[in-house]
C-alpha cells in the first residue's frame, strides 16, 4: 500500500530553518541522505521532493475567460509543503513508525526535531476516491 | 524485457549506438519518410539486439541492419493502398541495395544531415534534445526517460512529436547550403551544450545513468567534429566539455553538496582530460574567428590550469569575459564578469556591475544575483548583509543542495559574527 | 521546468464533495482525466496521485520508547492535500495554465470549482560550477 508522508511549515518555520547553525544544517542533511539510502535499501522507497522557499510558490483560480489568475500573496498562517515521501509498505503501521524516524530528524542542537509528518494513504484511480 | 536497462549493458549496445545514425541517414535519404524510417530503424535494433547475441555480430552489421531496416519500410509501404504504385520500386531497390552492400553510401554526411534535422531550429530545445539523443545517439526510450527524469510514456511521446514536427514541417533530408548551415550548426552545438548540461549538472536521479547524459554529448560532439574538422566552433564546444567535465569528481561532496570552483579538491580533477582541452584549444584558437563555445572553454582553461584557487590568472578571465560578454547576452555571463572584475579590482568593482543588472528583468529575481552579491559583499567585509543575501538566494533557488550550500554560507558568517 | 500541482481542500470542502451527484463527480473526473491524456500526449506529464480522505490522516510526532507518536486530530480549518500533478513544461505560464484547467473543473452543476490550485517549481539540477 502507498503512503505519503508529508513535511508541511509556515512560512515562519522557513525563516527559522534560514538561521540554523552550519553544525544543524549539516546534521540534518546527513541525516536525511541515510534515511533516504535505507527507504531504497529496504525496498520501500517510491518517491521523494525536497520543496523550494514559499515564495516562490503561486497560486492559480480559473479565471473567467479561461485565462488562469495568479496570486503570490499568502497568510502568515498558511502551511506549505515542505516534501514529502511516498513508500510503498505492508500496513499503515509500518507508514507511521518510519514517518516516525523522518519526524525525529535532529534540529537545532542535534535534538530530535520531532517535525509533524502528516501520513496519508496515496490512491490509484479516481475510482479508489470513495469520499 | 525492458530494452532500455538492456540495450546499453550488452556489447552490441556499444555498436548499435554508433551504427544506428549512419543507418537512418541512409533510410531517411532513400524513403525521405523521417517519421517511419526512425521507427524502422528502432525496430531493426530491437532485432538486433534479440539476434546478435545468439547468431553472433553479422560481418557486415550496418548492411544487416539496413536491410531490415529498409524491408520493415518496405512492409510499411505496401500496408498502405495509396502508395501502391511505389510499392514496386521499393521491394526492388530494397533488393538491390542488399545486395551491394551499402558499402560506397557516404553514410557520415548523411549522420551530419541527420543531426541538422533533429536539432532544427523548429523543434523545442526539449524536442531536440530528446530527438537527438535517440536518432543521433542511438539512446533507447527508456534510457532518455530515466536521464531526464520522465515516464517511459511521455518521452515517447516527445519523440514521436518531434518526428511529426520535422515532417510536418517538411525539412528536406539534404545538407543546408551554406547559408542555412551557419545557423543549423548554432543550434547542433546548443542542443549538445544543453544535453551536456543536464548530464554534468545531475544532483538526483538514478546517478550513473545521469553522468553518462555527459559522456554521450562528448560523444556526439567528437563525432560532429570528426564530420566537420575544420569548424572551430564544434572544437571549442568539444573543448568546454572537455574541461568542465574534468572537474566533475570534485564538485560534490559526500552529502550531494555542492563545492564551488574555489573549494574543490583539485587533486580530484582529470589533468589527462584537462590537457586533451587545452591542446584541442590551442588547436582552434588561432584558426579562425573566436566563437562564444573557445570563449568559454578559454576561461574553463584559465581555471583548470590553476594548481591552487589563488593561482588563477583572474585578469586573462576578466578579457576572456570582456571579450564574451560582447558575444552573449546570457545574464550569467554578466555574473561571472562581475565576479572576474572583482576579483581583479576589488568587490566594490563588481558590487558596482551588479548594480547594473537590477533593470535585467531576467536576472533580477534570479537567485544566482543575490547569492553572486552575498559573495562580493563578504569580500568587501560586510557580512551581515551578505548573510542577508546568502538567505536571500537560499529562499529563491529550487535546488536544494544549492539552497544547503548557501545557507551554509550564511550560517558560516553568522558564527563567525558570533552569533550562532 | 518541473512543477508540481498541489490541490487541497477542507474537511468541509470534502464533505461538501461527498454530497456531490454521481452525475457532478464523473464529470469532474471526465475533466481531469481528459486533462492527464492531453498532458500524456503532449509529453509534459510526468504524475499525479489521489490522496485518501483527509479524515484518515494521521499526525506522527516522533518516537516515544520506540511506538511512533499518533494523532488524528485536526484543526477544522486545516487544509488537506487531496491531490498532486507533476508536469515538465517549457514555461512558468504554460505550468499556470494547466493547473487553471484544474482549478476550472467542474462541481455540482456544471459550476467550476475555482479551487485554487498551488503551483511550486522543483528542480532535479544543479547550476553550473
Amino acid at each position: 500500500m502507498k503512503y505519503i508522508l508529508m513535511m508541511h511549515g509556515k512560512k515562519g518555520a522557513w525563516d527559522e530553518y534560514a538561521k540554523w547553525s552550519k553544525e544543524d544544517l549539516q546534521r540534518n542533511v546527513e541525516f536525511m541522505r541515510g534515511f533516504n539510502k535505507e527507504l531504497h535499501d529496504s525496498g520501500v522507497f517510491v518517491d521523494t521532493k525536497g520543496l523550494a522557499w514559499p515564495q516562490e510558490a503561486t497560486m492559480v483560480r480559473a479565471g473567467n475567460n479561461g485565462e488562469p489568475v495568479t496570486d503570490g500573496v499568502f497568510p502568515e498562517s498558511k502551511e506549505f509543503l515542505a516534501g514529502y515521501w511516498v513508500i510503498d509498505v505492508e500496513s499503515a503501521e509500518q507508514a507511521y513508525k518510519i514517518a516516525a524516524r523522518a519526524s525525529a530528524a535532529p534540529g537545532p542542537g542535534g535534538k530530535p526535531a520531532n517535525m509533524p509528518i502528516e501520513v496519508r494513504q496515496v490512491l490509484g484511480s479516481h475510482n479508489d476516491l470513495g469520499f | 524485457m525492458d530494452w532500455g536497462e538492456q540495450l546499453s549493458d550488452l556489447p552490441v549496445g556499444e555498436l548499435l549506438r554508433e551504427l544506428t545514425p549512419q543507418v537512418l541517414g541512409l533510410v531517411v535519404r532513400r524513403f525521405r519518410d523521417f517519421d517511419a524510417a526512425e521507427d524502422a530503424v528502432q525496430e531493426a535494433s530491437i532485432a538486433a539486439v534479440m539476434q546478435w547475441p545468439r547468431d553472433g555480430v553479422p560481418e557486415n552489421p550496418r548492411a544487416w541492419l539496413t536491410q531490415v531496416a529498409f524491408r520493415k519500410m518496405a512492409d510499411g509501404i505496401r500496408s498502405e493502398s495509396a502508395r501502391r504504385r511505389r510499392e514496386t520500386e521499393v521491394v526492388e531497390e530494397a533488393a538491390r541495395v542488399s545486395e551491394s552492400g551499402l558499402d560506397a553510401a557516404p553514410v557520415e554526411d548523411d549522420a551530419l544531415v541527420l543531426l541538422f534535422m533533429c536539432c532544427h531550429p523548429a523543434l523545442t530545445p526539449s524536442s531536440a534534445i530528446a530527438l537527438t539523443l535517440r536518432a543521433v545517439g542511438g539512446l533507447t526510450t527508456a534510457e532518455i526517460a530515466n536521464a531526464f527524469l520522465v515516464p517511459e510514456a511521455t518521452m515517447a511521446q516527445r519523440i514521436s512529436r518531434a518526428k511529426q514536427t520535422i515532417k510536418a514541417s517538411g525539412i528536406p533530408f539534404q545538407m543546408p547550403n551554406a547559408e542555412e548551415r551557419g545557423l543549423g550548426l548554432r543550434s547542433v552545438l546548443h542542443v549538445l551544450y544543453l544535453i551536456f548540461n543536464e548530464g554534468y549538472t545531475a544532483t538526483s536521479g538514478p546517478r550513473l545513468r545521469r553522468a553518462d547524459l555527459s559522456q554521450e554529448a562528448i560523444r556526439l560532439t567528437r563525432m560532429t567534429l570528426r564530420l566537420q574538422p575544420e569548424n572551430t566552433e564544434i572544437a571549442g564546444l568539444l573543448a568546454l566539455m572537455l574541461l568542465t567535465d574534468a572537474r566533475r569528481h570534485a564538485r560534490t561532496g559526500p552529502n550531494d553538496e555542492l563545492i564551488p570552483l574555489s573549494e574543490q579538491n583539485r587533486g580530484l580533477w582529470d589533468r589527462k582530460q584537462i590537457a586533451d582541452g587545452v591542446a584541442l584549444l590551442s588547436a582552434a584558437l588561432p584558426k579562425a574567428s573566436v566563437g562564444p563555445y573557445q570563449l568559454q572553454a578559454a576561461i574553463a582553461a584559465v581555471h583548470d590550469e590553476a594548481e591552487r584557487p589563488e593561482d588563477t590568472d583572474w585578469p586573462q578571465i576578466l578579457a576572456l569575459y570582456d571579450l564574451l560578454k560582447h558575444m552573449s547576452d546570457n545574464p550569467m555571463v554578466i555574473l561571472n564578469h562581475a565576479i572576474a572584475a572583482a576579483m581583479v579590482h576589488g568587490p566594490q568593482k563588481g558590487l558596482n556591475l551588479l548594480d547594473g543588472l537590477k533593470g535585467d528583468r531576467r536576472i533580477a529575481e534570479h537567485y544566482r544575483l543575490d547569492a553572486v552579491r552575498a559573495h562580493l559583499l563578504e569580500r568587501a567585509g560586510d557580512s551581515e548583509a551578505a548573510a542577508r543575501y546568502y538567505r536571500a538566494a537560499a529562499g529563491k533557488t529550487v535546488n536544494l543542495p544549492e539552497r544547503n550550500y548557501l545557507l551554509m554560507q550564511a550560517a558560516r558568517l553568522a558564527t563567525m559574527m558570533g552569533r550562532t | 521546468m518541473k512543477y508540481i500541482l498541489l490541490m487541497s481542500g477542507s474537511k468541509a470542502g470534502v464533505d461538501g464533495y461527498r454530497t456531490w451527484s454521481k452525475k457532478d463527480i464523473d464529470a469532474h473526473m471526465a475533466v481531469l482525466t481528459s486533462l492527464n491524456r492531453e498532458l500524456a500526449e503532449s509529453g509534459e506529464f510526468v504524475a499525479t496521485q489521489g490522496l485518501a480522505a483527509p479524515h484518515e490522516a494521521k499526525v506522527v510526532r516522533g518516537l516515544r520508547e520506540g511506538i511512533p507518536i499518533t494523532d488524528g486530530i485536526f484543526p477544522e480549518s486545516k487544509e488537506f492535500l487531496l491531490g498532486y500533478w507533476i508536469v515538465d513544461v517549457a514555461t512558468p505560464e504554460r505550468a499556470y495554465e494547466i493547473a487553471g484547467r484544474i482549478s476550472a473543473a467542474p462541481g455540482p452543476g456544471g459550476v467550476p470549482t475555482n479551487m485554487p490550485i498551488e503551483v511550486r517549481e522543483f528542480a532535479t539540477r544543479a547550476p553550473q560550477s
